[in-house]
C-alpha cells in the first residue's frame, strides 16, 4: 500500500510539474503587453518601459519560470501586474466565494440526485421510472448558464426574492452571503443531479444484479430493505468517484455562471486576468485549479485501492 | 409619580428617536462602474476606472473640471497668471489635510509636479505636463510654476485626474491604499467585486452628506440590469446596456438621465494603408455610413452623430455631418473611381464595447452594401493596443476616444490613424500658442473642417452618458466632461 | 473478462434494425438528430429571411405571422438565424469530435498495441490534458489566440482526445487477448495490420456511442463559449451568441432567449437519448460498463 501511494505521489508531482510547464509556455507567448495595457493608449514609450521593469518583466522568460515556481513552493504566488496585490491573496478572497459556492452545488445536487436514482432503481422499468429518466435527459440538455438566466429573472427580478448578483461578503452576515450564492448554485447543481441521478440508477441497477443480493433476496428480505442495506452501500463507489469528478468541475467550471452572477470567484479572476494580461494571476490559478483535480484523483485512488487490494499492482 | 414621568418622559425621547430616524435620510450609497480599476493611483495609470472612484472624491487637484466642463479652484483657491502667460502663481487653501493627517503644503504641489513629469515617470498623461518649466515652493501655501511655453489648456490640464496632488509619504502606496485630500477616505477594496469609501470627517471643504459608498464593479451589461431591477445597487452612472434603458424609463422607481461624454465614436482607418490611403476610398466609405441606423441598432436610439472629431456640446463645433451624407450610389462610384468597381475585403477588428461590437456588425453590413467586404476580428483590449494602436496593423476599427479635446492627436506623427497633414498641423501650432478665446474657436472649427473634409476616420456618433439611478437620489452629475463621479454633491431626498 | 463487453463478430443488420426500431430512445434521438441536420441542410438554400441584411427598422418584434419566432436586436428574422446558426453548432462540435477521433484513437490503440513505456507516457499525457478544468482551458485558449469558430473547433478538439485515446485504448487492450486477435499474430501479421483489420472494427461501436456523448458535450461548449463571446463571430449567427445577445433584452423581448435556448435543449437532448439508444442497441452488455 505505502509504495503504491509512493508511486502514485511521483505521479502527480511529474503531472503538476509538466502541467505548470505548459501554462507558463502558453501564456507567455501570448501577445499583449501588460505594461501597455496598464498605462493605455496616450502613455510614452519611455513610461512603459519603465513600468516594465518595474514589474519585471524585462528578465528572461527561464529565469521568470524558475521564480514563480519557487516563490510558489514557498506560498509566495507573486504579485499581480494590474492589482498589485500578492497572488495568493487574490486567490484567497476569491475561494471564500468559489469553494462555499462548489460545496452547496455539489451538496443540493447529492441531495436531489441520490433519493432520485433510488426511487427510479426502485421502480426500474415502471412508468415513474420512465418520467425520472426523461427529466434527468432534459436536465443535462439545459445549458446551465441559460437555467441561470432564468432563475434570475424569476426569482430575483419579479419575485425579488434574493439579490440578482454580487457578494456582498461573508462579514455582511451568513444569511446574506447564502442568499447570494443560493441561485447559482442551483443552476449548477441541476446538470449535475441529473448526472448523478443516472449513475446513482445504473450504479444500484448493477449492484442488484450482483450474486450476493440475489441471496439476500432468496432468504426473503423485502425487497426496499435489500436496496437500502446492501446494494446502496454498495453502489456508493461510482458515486463517490463522480462526486470527487464533480467536486472538481464546479471549483473551476464556475466561470460562465460567475459571469452571469458577477460573483467574484476564482473562474471570474482567471477569466479577467487573462483579459487584462496579469498573466502571473492566470498561471498561479490553473495551475491551483489543476493541482485540485490532480489530488483529488489521487485521493480517490487510494481510496479505491485501500478498498480494493487488487488495484495496487496497476 | 415621579416613575410615571420619568417612563412617559423616557417614552417620549423614545418616540422622537424613532421619528427622526424615520425621517433622516439615507447616508449610504452602493453605485456601480462598469470596469474594475487595476489600482487606486491615478497618476500612474490611464485607466477610467480609477478616476471613476478617486477623482474628487479621494484625490483633489489644483483646479477641478466641474459638472459643466468648466474650470474651478480646488486645493488652489485661487491663482494669477503672468502677462506673458509663462508663469502661474497657485494660492493654496490653508488647513488642508491628507487622509493620513499630515497636512498639505506646497511642497507636496512641488513634489506631485515634479514626480509626475521626471524621467522615469509612470503617469499615463505625462503630455500635461509638458510644457512645465519647474515648479518652485514659494512659501507654505504659495506654489509657482514657470512653463517653457504658454500653453492655453495648462489650468485644464491642472484639473485632470492624473495631475492631483499626493503626498510623498504615500505616493508609493497610493495604488493600493489611496491617501489623498477629498471628502471621502478609501476603506477597503475587494478585488473583483467592490471597493468602500467613507466620509473624512476633517475634510477641509464644505461637508458630504454621504457616510459610506460602496463601488461594485460590473461589466456585464445583463447582470447590471439585474441589479438594478433587483435594488442591489442605487446607481449606475455611466450604464452599459443601452438596449435595456427603455424598461427603466416607465419605471418610476428609477431616474434615467441622458448626457453627453467626451467619447467620439469613430471607424478609425488606417490613412497609411492601401487603399485607405486613397481619399476616394475613404469619401466611399463615409457615404456609405448610416449614421442613424448605426445609433439605432448599436445604441438604441442613444447618441448624437457627428461628422468630425468633436463633441457637439462644445462651443466651438461645427456640424459637419452632411459633408458626405449617406449615399450608397455616390460610394460605389466613388470607389469605381478609385479603382474598386467590385469593392475589396478588409479587416475590421472591434474591442470589447458594446458599442463597437454591435456598431461593428452594422458597419460591416453597410460597407456590404456598397461591395467592401469586413472581416471581423473581436479583439481584447491588450490586443488591441498592441495591434492597432502600437503597431497599426489594422484595417479598421471601432473606438471611442473618450478624453475631452483630443482633436490635436490628428496632428501626432506616430499616432495609429497615420494621417499626416501639414495644413491640420499648422493649425493646431497655432492654437497652441494662442490665448485669446475668439481666435482659439476660429482654429478649432479649421481643424474640424480639415479632418471632416479629409475623411480621415468614419465619423459615427458622440457617446451619450446614460445614467441610471434611483429616483430619490439627487446630485449625480448629468455629463460627463471628464471621467469622475463626483460625490460631493450626491443625497438622498427622504 | 473484460473481453465479453465487447461485441467481437459483426452483427446481423436485420437483428439491428429491429433492435433500433423497438428502442425508444433509439428513435426518438434518432428523429430528433435527423430533424437538426435537416434544418441546418436545408439553411444551405433556403431560409425565410437573409440573415445577412439588417433592418433596423424591424428590430425587436414579437413572435408574428411574418416572423415565427419574432426578431432580434437588429432586426433579422429568428427563425432564419436558428437554422443558420445550427449549421455552426454540428460543424464545430462535429469538427471537434473528428479531431478527437483523428488523433486520440490513433494513440490509444497504439499504446494498446504496443504497451510498455509508450503507453505509460501516453496515458499519463492524457492525465495531464484531464487535470486541466476544460472550459476553463477552452476559455483561456480561446481568449489567448483570439475568439472564433476555429480556436473554438481547437480548444474543444483538445479535450476530445485523451476522451478517445482512452475508450480506443480500453477497447483495444481487451481484443489482443481474443483467440482471433491471436491467431492473426500468429499467422505473422504486424500489429498495425492488425488494429485495422480486426481491432478497430471492433471498437467501432464504442467510438460511435463516444462520438455521440463528444458530439453533444461539444454543442454545449460551443454554446458557453459563444455565451463569453469566444466562439463563433458575427455576422455567422450562432446560438451561443444569441443567447448573450439577448440577455440584456429579457425584459423586453424574452423570445430571443428562449428561442436559442429551446434549440440547444431539443438538440442536446436528440443525441444523448441516440448515444444511450445506440449504446442499447450496438450492444446490451456495454450497459453494465456504466
Amino acid at each position: 500500500m505505502l509504495s503504491y501511494a509512493l508511486r502514485r505521489i511521483v505521479i502527480v508531482v511529474i503531472t503538476l510539474l509538466a502541467a505548470s510547464v505548459v501554462v507558463f509556455a502558453v501564456l507567455e507567448i501570448v501577445p499583449g503587453d501588460p505594461a501597455r495595457l496598464m498605462l493605455g493608449i496616450n502613455a510614452t514609450d519611455d513610461a512603459v518601459a519603465a513600468l516594465r521593469q518595474q514589474m519585471g518583466l524585462d528578465q528572461p522568460l527561464v529565469l521568470r519560470y524558475f521564480a514563480w515556481i519557487g516563490g510558489m513552493l514557498s506560498g509566495d504566488f507573486g504579485r499581480s501586474y494590474t492589482y498589485s496585490v500578492p497572488v495568493i491573496d487574490l486567490i484567497r478572497e476569491r475561494l471564500v466565494v468559489s469553494l462555499p459556492l462548489a460545496l452547496m452545488a455539489l451538496a443540493l445536487s447529492t441531495a436531489i440526485a441520490i433519493p432520485v436514482g433510488v426511487f427510479s432503481a426502485a421502480r426500474r422499468g415502471t412508468a415513474a421510472d420512465t418520467g425520472v429518466m426523461a427529466a434527468t435527459q432534459l436536465g443535462i440538455a439545459i445549458p446551465n448558464f441559460w437555467f441561470a438566466i432564468l432563475l434570475v429573472y424569476v426569482f430575483a427580478i419579479a419575485l425579488r426574492l434574493v439579490p440578482a448578483g454580487g457578494f456582498p461578503g461573508w462579514e455582511a452576515g451568513i444569511g446574506k452571503a447564502l442568499a447570494a450564492l443560493i441561485l447559482p448554485a442551483i443552476a449548477l447543481a441541476l446538470p449535475q443531479a441529473a448526472i448523478l441521478a443516472r449513475v446513482t440508477r445504473s450504479a444500484l441497477l448493477d449492484v442488484l444484479g450482483e450474486d450476493y443480493i440475489r441471496t439476500a433476496r432468496a432468504k426473503g428480505l423485502p425487497a426496499r430493505l435489500v436496496l437500502r442495506r446492501h446494494a446502496l452501500r454498495n453502489a456508493l463507489i461510482p458515486v463517490l468517484t463522480i462526486l470527487g469528478l464533480q467536486f472538481a468541475f464546479l471549483l473551476a467550471g464556475t466561470i460562465i455562471i460567475e459571469n452571469v452572477f458577477y460573483l467574484p470567484g476564482l473562474g471570474r479572476l482567471g477569466f479577467q486576468a487573462i483579459t487584462q494580461r496579469d498573466l502571473i494571476v492566470v498561471e498561479s490559478v490553473v495551475v491551483l485549479l489543476v493541482a485540485t483535480v490532480v489530488i483529488v484523483n489521487f485521493l480517490v485512488d487510494l481510496a479505491y485501492a485501500w478498498a480494493d487490494p487488487r488495484l495496487r499492482r496497476r | 409619580m415621579i416613575s410615571k414621568t420619568s417612563t412617559f418622559l423616557a417614552g417620549a425621547a423614545l418616540a422622537l428617536a424613532l421619528t427622526s430616524s424615520a425621517f433622516a435620510a439615507r447616508t449610504d450609497l452602493t453605485l456601480a462602474i462598469q470596469l474594475e480599476p487595476p489600482h487606486l493611483d491615478p497618476t500612474a495609470g490611464a485607466a477610467g476606472a480609477i478616476d471613476d472612484i478617486v477623482y474628487q472624491n479621494i484625490f483633489q487637484g489644483l483646479t477641478r473640471i466641474g459638472p459643466d466642463g468648466a474650470v474651478l479652484p480646488s486645493l488652489a483657491e485661487s491663482w494669477s497668471v503672468s502677462d506673458d502667460g509663462l508663469t502661474y502663481t497657485f494660492k493654496l487653501h490653508d488647513g488642508v489635510t491628507f487622509h493620513d493627517g499630515t497636512s498639505l503644503d506646497a511642497g507636496d504641489v512641488v513634489f506631485s509636479l515634479d514626480r509626475a513629469r521626471a524621467d522615469d515617470s509612470t503617469n499615463a498623461q505625462k503630455a500635461l505636463f509638458s510644457a512645465i518649466a519647474s515648479a518652485e515652493a514659494v512659501d507654505d501655501l504659495t506654489v509657482k510654476v514657470t512653463l517653457s511655453r504658454p500653453q492655453g489648456s495648462f489650468l485644464y490640464n491642472m484639473g485632470w485626474g492624473d495631475a492631483v496632488i499626493v503626498a510623498p509619504e504615500s505616493a508609493d502606496t497610493n495604488k493600493e491604499k489611496p491617501v489623498g485630500t477629498g471628502p471621502f477616505k478609501f476603506v477597503d477594496w475587494a478585488q473583483g467585486s467592490s471597493a468602500t469609501l467613507e466620509k473624512n470627517a476633517d475634510y477641509w471643504g464644505e461637508p458630504v452628506a454621504l457616510d459610506k459608498v460602496t463601488y461594485r464593479f460590473i461589466s456585464d451589461p445583463a447582470a447590471a440590469t439585474a441589479a438594478l431591477l433587483a435594488g442591489d445597487i442605487q446607481a449606475f452612472p455611466s450604464f452599459p446596456a443601452p438596449e435595456a434603458v427603455a424598461q427603466f424609463e416607465g419605471d418610476p422607481r428609477f431616474s434615467v438621465v441622458i448626457g453627453s461624454t467626451e467619447g467620439e465614436t469613430i471607424l478609425s482607418t488606417n490613412n497609411g494603408k492601401e487603399p485607405f490611403s486613397d481619399l476616394k476610398v475613404r469619401q466611399a466609405i463615409a457615404h456609405a455610413l448610416d449614421r442613424q441606423a448605426i445609433i439605432d441598432g448599436a445604441m438604441f436610439g442613444f447618441g448624437t452623430p457627428i461628422g468630425t472629431h468633436f463633441a457637439p456640446h462644445n462651443p466651438a463645433y461645427v456640424e459637419l455631418v452632411e459633408t458626405y451624407p449617406y449615399d450608397p450610389e455616390k460610394s460605389k462610384a466613388l470607389l469605381a473611381e478609385a479603382g474598386y468597381p467590385d469593392g475589396f475585403k478588409a479587416t475590421l477588428k472591434l474591442p470589447p464595447p458594446a458599442y463597437a461590437r454591435r456598431g461593428g456588425e452594422i458597419v460591416a453590413a453597410q460597407l456590404r452594401e456598397v461591395g467592401i467586404d469586413l472581416e471581423i476580428i473581436p479583439v481584447e483590449w491588450a490586443q488591441w493596443l498592441d495591434q492597432v494602436f502600437k503597431q497599426k496593423d489594422y484595417d479598421l476599427t471601432i473606438i471611442s476616444h473618450t478624453e475631452p479635446n483630443d482633436i490635436g492627436i490628428y496632428a501626432r506623427d506616430d499616432y495609429y490613424f497615420d494621417y499626416h497633414s501639414d495644413a491640420f498641423k499648422q493649425v493646431m501650432a497655432e492654437l497652441d500658442a494662442t490665448a485669446d478665446e475668439d481666435k482659439r474657436y476660429e482654429l478649432l472649427r479649421q481643424a474640424q473642417e480639415i479632418i471632416a473634409k479629409d475623411a480621415v476616420n468614419g465619423y459615427l456618433f458622440e457617446l451619450p452618458k446614460l445614467g441610471i439611478w434611483d429616483a430619490k437620489l439627487e446630485g449625480l452629475w448629468h455629463n460627463l466632461p471628464v471621467q469622475s463621479n463626483d460625490l460631493s454633491k450626491v443625497h438622498w431626498t427622504d | 473478462m473484460a473481453g465479453e463487453l465487447i461485441a467481437t463478430e459483426h452483427e446481423d443488420w436485420r437483428h439491428f434494425v429491429g433492435k433500433a426500431l423497438r428502442n425508444r430512445s433509439f428513435m426518438a434521438g434518432a428523429l430528433i438528430t435527423v430533424l437538426v441536420v435537416a434544418v441546418a441542410l436545408v439553411s444551405f438554400v433556403w431560409t425565410p429571411y437573409d440573415v445577412t441584411k439588417l433592418i433596423i427598422a424591424d428590430r425587436l418584434q414579437a413572435p408574428s405571422g411574418a416572423h415565427w419566432f419574432g426578431t432580434d436586436h437588429f432586426g433579422r428574422d429568428i427563425l432564419s438565424m436558428i437554422m443558420v446558426g445550427s449549421r455552426n453548432s454540428i460543424a464545430v462540435a462535429l469538427i471537434a469530435v473528428g479531431i478527437g477521433i483523428a488523433i486520440g484513437v490513433p494513440l490509444g490503440t497504439l499504446a494498446a498495441a504496443k504497451r510498455g513505456a509508450l503507453d505509460e507516457i501516453l496515458m499519463r499525457a492524457s492525465d495531464i490534458v484531464f487535470a486541466f478544468p476544460a472550459l476553463l482551458s477552452a476559455v483561456m485558449i480561446t481568449a489567448i489566440f483570439g475568439p472564433g469558430a476555429v480556436n473554438a473547433v481547437i480548444a474543444i478538439g483538445i479535450f476530445n482526445i485523451p476522451v478517445f485515446a482512452r475508450v480506443a485504448r480500453g477497447g483495444a487492450l481487451a481484443l489482443w487477448p481474443r483467440e482471433f486477435v491471436l491467431a492473426a499474430r500468429a499467422s505473422g501479421k504486424r500489429a498495425g495490420l492488425i488494429t485495422v483489420q480486426h481491432i478497430l472494427p471492433n471498437i467501432a461501436n464504442l467510438l460511435v456511442v463516444q462520438g455521440t456523448i463528444q458530439f453533444s458535450l461539444g454543442i454545449l461548449a460551443e454554446a458557453g463559449l459563444s455565451y463569453v463571446g469566444l466562439g463563433t463571430q458575427p455576422p455567422a449567427p450562432s446560438w451561443g451568441r444569441m443567447l448573450f445577445e439577448a440577455q440584456t433584452m429579457m425584459a423586453i423581448a424574452p423570445h430571443m432567449a428562449i428561442v436559442p435556448g429551446v434549440a440547444i435543449i431539443v438538440t442536446v437532448l436528440g443525441l444523448n437519448l441516440l448515444g444511450d439508444g445506440l449504446r442499447d442497441v450496438l450492444d446490451p452488455r456495454l450497459r453494465r460498463q456504466r
